[in-house]
């Protein structure tokens, strides 16, 4: 959740890019380099392909950028460019689901969380530590698709619920059952993994 | 009215996410105050949320930035695109 804020000139500087002052067109994607990149690895799950991503995704987003509606914040629309360039690598690789599972959410059994007698906050300097970083990643790559893809949206994306429902062309109560199942999930894989970490002890035996 | 545990669990997005009604809100509340382990998986679940979706957990590859920012010279170099009109 390291998203960079609303830059306030976000637009200014869009307007600047179509005005023929094209070279700003580096500064303005800049923030946005590494959480679209996140978002394309961790839906690919090889480096190689979320690399052809997400500089896919930034070149249609330069190519379409007059089609960029003010209204929409542009973080948003450019997370909606890179995940339809994941799923195209998906399809072509044959591995994405068909979209009729969409709103058969009711079907599916509730998710119990991991249940814990106290949680001890876990700060975000852990990440420095390689181990803690997969151990994330791995969490992550086991969500299914249909969940990975709300959880990157919501919870690094930084979307909006509603934004997310769109972007997925789903509606807003199944983006939020979708959501809330992804949010489980992660708790259920990782805070029994996760609940050992101290950040006084710096060393701890895994394996 | 008293909620059961199960029922907060059902509640714990969109308690994150401020989106309860103001009275499942309030009686979610109540319930946290109360439960440990409720309070638990509610502490524990927006911690993961921050760790996970933090970008760091995804490196990028040595020399990520210096290719995307020649690929995307080399298309701004390149006649036409983008335009108002």
């Amino acid at each position: 959740m390291t998203a960079a804020p609303q830059i306030p000139d976000e637009s200014q500087r869009i307007a600047a890019i179509l005005a023929g002052q094209r070279e700003q067109f580096h500064d303005l994607i800049r923030p946005y380099e590494r959480t679209v990149y996140a978002m394309a690895l961790a839906m690919l799950k090889n480096e190689a392909d979320a690399e052809e991503a997400t500089q896919e995704a930034f070149l249609k987003a330069y190519r379409s950028l007059a089609t960029f509606r003010a209204e929409s914040r542009f973080g948003t629309w450019l997370a909606s460019i890179a995940l339809n360039e994941a799923r195209s690598i998906l399809r072509r690789r044959n591995q994405l689901p068909t979209d009729s599972i969409d709103d058969n959410h009711d079907d599916q059994p509730a998710v119990s969380p991991a249940l814990l007698r106290d949680w001890r906050e876990i700060p975000s300097e852990t990440l420095e530590r390689a181990e803690v970083r997969s151990i994330l990643r791995t969490a992550i790559d086991n969500l299914p698709l249909l969940y990975r893809e709300i959880f990157l949206l919501r919870d690094l994306e930084e979307l909006s619920v509603n934004d997310c429902a769109t972007t997925l062309n789903i509606s807003v109560s199944a983006a939020k059952v979708r959501l809330h199942r992804a949010r489980l999930l992660l708790q259920k894989e990782l805070a029994p993994q996760l609940k050992h970490l101290n950040p006084k002890r710096r060393w701890f035996p895994w394996s | 009215m008293v909620i059961d545990c199960k029922h907060v669990w059902d509640a714990i997005s969109g308690y994150i996410d401020d989106s309860l009604t103001p009275e499942t809100r309030a009686l979610v509340q109540k319930h946290l105050d109360h439960c440990n382990i409720c309070s638990a998986v509610l502490d524990s679940t927006r911690n993961i949320l921050i760790l996970t979706g933090d970008d760091r957990v995804f490196e990028l590859p040595t020399g990520f930035s210096e290719r995307l920012h020649a690929s995307i010279d080399k298309e701004i170099h390149s006649p036409g695109l983008p335009t108002t009109t």
